[in-house]
């Protein structure tokens, strides 16, 4: 087993983390929703109207380009609602959950492509280049499943796993039959994966040492012209789990933490459960509060009337603006400002106790002005300053050049998170993969 | 403060003034914003913080450039037993017209770009504007250094796009305009030291034997094998004398110990590139050993030792707080060797071979930041075709 260390990056601590491994029991959702924003990639043709009855792994929609994409109803219930917000874009479709607890068995016999598309679960699957759902009838050269996630306050995934974890052996199975090349599964240190059929690699060092794209950079890269996928442990596990039962699991298990949580758990609900399920009463002044499905640098803002979003495993809930009159942040010497640059006074304290963070971006947008600020939050062999110049221009040459088939946003987290200039990296580089992606078709 | 906002926005009636009320309210109070995409959580750091770090670190460097000026001041009027305190408010006094003149006419255009693009002020000024002051030579006239940072704003920096989107380093176009428009102010015995009263301050005469060229004009216009550097006053000077600085010269380059502090605080928050700085003080180190090995009369600056090569002028400023500006050097870390060695090289290669400037520094930085962007170019192609070669490799493995 190959180990891969990685020097760039960091983990940030944050209060609130989960102490102890137990589940609670959440309610029965009142409402489940999916929301196509999470399945990037596809435009939605809808299957179902709404007051139409739906069994869970029902089909909701399809891709309007590839109609064998599927999107599925994770409970049995009736469509209550097609929410549509600007230019008639779909915001969520959401489902009002009967107690039947019905839901469709696939027959696994036949071809594994035509079960995973059926399935809904090939919509959980993305692929490099573009960070999109994958396009049927193209076998990926190599698959990469990370198996911990690394950013802040992220869930452990052996606890989200749970006795899934049994059906990872048939998963790696199913895949390894779908790719030219391997199955490949990154594990932290200490880890153990029981999957014979993959390579299984150990990357030490911080976030994003979990992200799926960084592992594959580090291990087998992606080159112009080649399509690999990528996806988490959990979604492994309920590939073997469908190609063993023939069922989809919707459960899922949810870390739910975060500074103002007054009691951060794992919450095992469903996919898609509405968010005042899945936080109960926990919510410190819940006025003040930001909600996040997902961490805190990639996840979705939401509130709580709204949605669990993909990938379905976390929330984290902090302040929204801790002081919303701060005179003169810029000359401050409190050693509690975070800041990992030693213009503060972070560093005379430390950077790895926990600290406090709320929402405000502290800064003005600027032109890029330090050097190598990105390159130290990206554990890639990729320049990621000139990068993202190129993408800011358009050069589509250039981006080629420089790698962009290699990257998802959630790369770039980290060095929004750090860059001085205040750059919404994320949203440049998905205008990017975008852009290319249109020009490529 | 909020209650003011509206008059200052579009429809008010001093929207006109709504970049400056702005800039006014980010730097009272941190931005208010709260993130909408991407990242939830930011970095504490901004741009404002960054430039006033680079502003602390030229303290000390000003406040002993304002010394040194009474210091010569009072050498040249023949008053050398001065207290200090005396010395400093005369340099105080003599300096503070210089800072207001260059802040002023800087942010003044500043402002009235950002009005007209309707954007943010940015706080590249902060730092140029303190640059200014310490690279000119104090007895520049005001208007002078007015004109040129006008000059230097407007076109090294405006048109470009502001911070951030400049080729050339503000502070050092400003000294170059100078130096090319007006060069008899800005070198020879007039230049570099005070007599006359500052602020009616401090007036007198200066005694005969005064004679106030700086040691590296005095060496270029050596005769004779036997180097000799004097001060203002004709006693000699050695290394320790411009490592101190107590030397004439531009108010902030003479000082090694003042720039060495300010070098420890730029690198210790990580805001100047060590290896830009270093390289530059190897390649200056180098070159000046190799030409210190073929010492020849026709080029007196070959007979000046290694360190006190790097000891005078204004090498050692322009190495820790010029060549290290982000915007305009080298911003791959291969090609931040390269740059840095290429400054330390030229500087020394001009002030030795070339006897029409006596100082090499502004003009290899300025050079250097001509050629940083293809100096990255090559590091980063490098990397283009390291990914090429990879994709070529696997096609060939297939086929």
């Amino acid at each position: 087993m190959a180990t891969v260390r990685l020097k760039k990056g960091l983990d940030i601590h944050l209060l609130g983390a989960i102490d102890g491994n137990d589940i609670h029991i959440a309610a029965q959702p009142r409402l489940v929703a999916v929301v196509p924003d999470d399945f990037h990639g596809i435009i939605p043709r809808m299957e179902k109207k709404q007051g139409e009855h739906v069994v869970a792994g029902e089909p909701l929609y399809h891709d309007k380009n590839h109609e064998a994409i599927k999107v599925v109803a994770p409970v049995s219930g009736t469509v209550k609602e097609v929410r549509r917000g600007e230019r008639r874009h779909i915001d969520a479709i959401i489902i009002e959950p009967d107690a039947n607890n019905e839901a469709i068995t696939h027959d696994i016999k036949g071809d594994a492509e035509h079960v995973l598309l059926e399935s809904g679960l090939w919509a959980m699957i993305r692929q490099r280049p573009y960070d999109v759902v994958p396009a049927p009838g193209v076998r990926p050269r190599d698959v990469f499943v990370t198996a911990f996630d690394s950013a802040p306050l992220a869930p452990d995934l052996d606890i989200v796993l749970g006795d899934k974890r049994q059906y990872i052996g048939r998963g790696v199975e199913v895949l390894d039959s779908l790719t030219i090349g391997k199955v490949h599964i990154g594990v932290r240190d200490g880890q153990a994966i029981d999957a014979p059929a993959a390579v299984v690699t150990t990357f030490v060092g911080p976030h994003p040492a979990g992200n799926a794209g960084v592992q594959a950079a580090n291990t087998v890269p992606v080159n112009k012209g080649d399509v690999v996928w990528t996806m988490d442990i959990v979604t492994l596990a309920r590939i073997g789990e469908l190609f063993t039962t023939g069922k989809v699991s919707h459960d899922t298990v949810v870390a739910v933490n975060g500074e103002m949580v007054s009691q951060p758990r794992y919450v095992s609900t469903i996919m898609g459960a509405d968010m005042g399920t899945v936080l109960g009463n926990e919510l410190n002044e819940p006025q003040s509060c930001r909600i996040i499905s997902g961490n805190v640098l990639t996840g979705v803002k939401v509130t709580a009337d709204q949605w669990l979003r993909a990938p379905y495993r976390h929330v984290t809930v902090i302040p929204e603006n801790n002081k919303p009159d701060e005179f003169m942040g810029w000359a401050s010497l409190n050693p509690n400002r975070f800041s990992i640059y030693r213009t503060f006074t972070t560093w005379l304290r430390g950077l790895k106790a926990p600290v406090s963070m709320d929402c405000r971006i502290k800064g003005g947008e600027r032109a890029i002005v330090r050097t190598g600020e990105y390159d130290a939050m990206l554990p890639m062999d990729i320049h990621a300053e000139f990068l993202i110049k190129a993408i800011i221009a358009g050069d589509i040459d250039k981006m080629e050049q420089l790698g962009i088939y290699e990257i998802a946003p959630e790369d770039f987290a980290l060095a929004e998170f750090a860059d001085t200039s205040k750059l919404e990296l994320q949203r440049i580089v998905r205008e990017g993969l975008d852009k290319l992606r249109a020009e490529m078709s | 403060m909020n209650k003011l906002e509206p008059t200052f926005r579009p429809g008010g009636k001093l929207s006109k003034l709504e970049s400056v009320y702005d800039g006014m309210e980010t730097f009272l109070f941190t931005p208010n914003t709260t993130s909408r995409s991407g990242a939830h959580i930011h970095d504490g750091n901004d741009l404002k913080r960054t430039m006033i770090t680079v502003v602390v670190a030229l303290l000390p460097a000003l406040l002993f450039g304002m010394f040194n000026i009474g210091y010569q001041h009072y050498l040249a009027i023949g008053q050398p037993q001065t207290g200090w305190f005396t010395m400093f408010l005369y340099g105080l006094l003599a300096m503070l017209p210089v800072i207001v003149v260059s802040y002023g006419v800087g942010l003044g255009i500043e402002f009235i770009s950002a009005q007209i693009h309707h954007k943010e002020i940015q706080e590249g000024f902060l730092v140029t504007g303190i640059l200014i002051p310490l690279i000119v030579p104090i007895n520049t006239p005001l208007w002078m250094t007015a004109v040129a940072t006008a000059f230097a704003v407007i076109f090294a920096k405006e048109i470009f796009g502001g911070t951030g989107m400049n080729i050339f380093n503000v502070a050092l176009i400003t000294r170059a305009f100078l130096f090319f428009s007006y060069p008899s102010r800005m070198s020879g015995d007039e230049a570099f030291v005070k007599v006359d009263s500052a602020l009616g301050m401090g007036g007198g005469t200066a005694v005969d034997t005064f004679t106030g060229a700086t040691p590296l004009g005095q060496v270029a216009t050596n005769m004779g094998d036997q180097l000799l550097m004097t001060d203002i006053v004709g006693q000699p000077i050695s290394c320790m004398d411009a490592f101190i600085g107590l030397i004439p010269g531009s108010p902030g380059e003479t000082s090694m110990i003042a720039i060495l502090i300010g070098a420890a605080i730029l690198l210790i928050t990580g805001i100047a590139s060590w290896r830009i700085m270093c390289s530059v003080f190897v390649g200056g180190l180098g070159m000046a050993a190799l030409v210190h090995a073929l010492p020849s009369a026709t080029y007196p600056a070959s007979m000046l030792d290694p360190m006190t090569q790097l000891c005078l002028g204004g090498f050692a400023f322009g190495a820790v707080f010029m060549a290290t500006d982000p915007v305009t050097g080298a911003r791959t870390k291969t090609g931040q060797y390269i740059y840095g060695l290429l400054i330390g090289v030229m500087a020394i290669l001009i002030r030795v071979y070339n006897s029409g400037y006596p100082e090499g520094m502004m003009l290899a930085i300025l050079l250097m930041n001509a050629f940083a962007p293809l100096i990255d170019h090559c590091v980063v192609s490098s990397n283009i075709k390291r990914r090429a070669r990879r994709a070529a490799a696997k096609v060939n493995k297939e086929g």
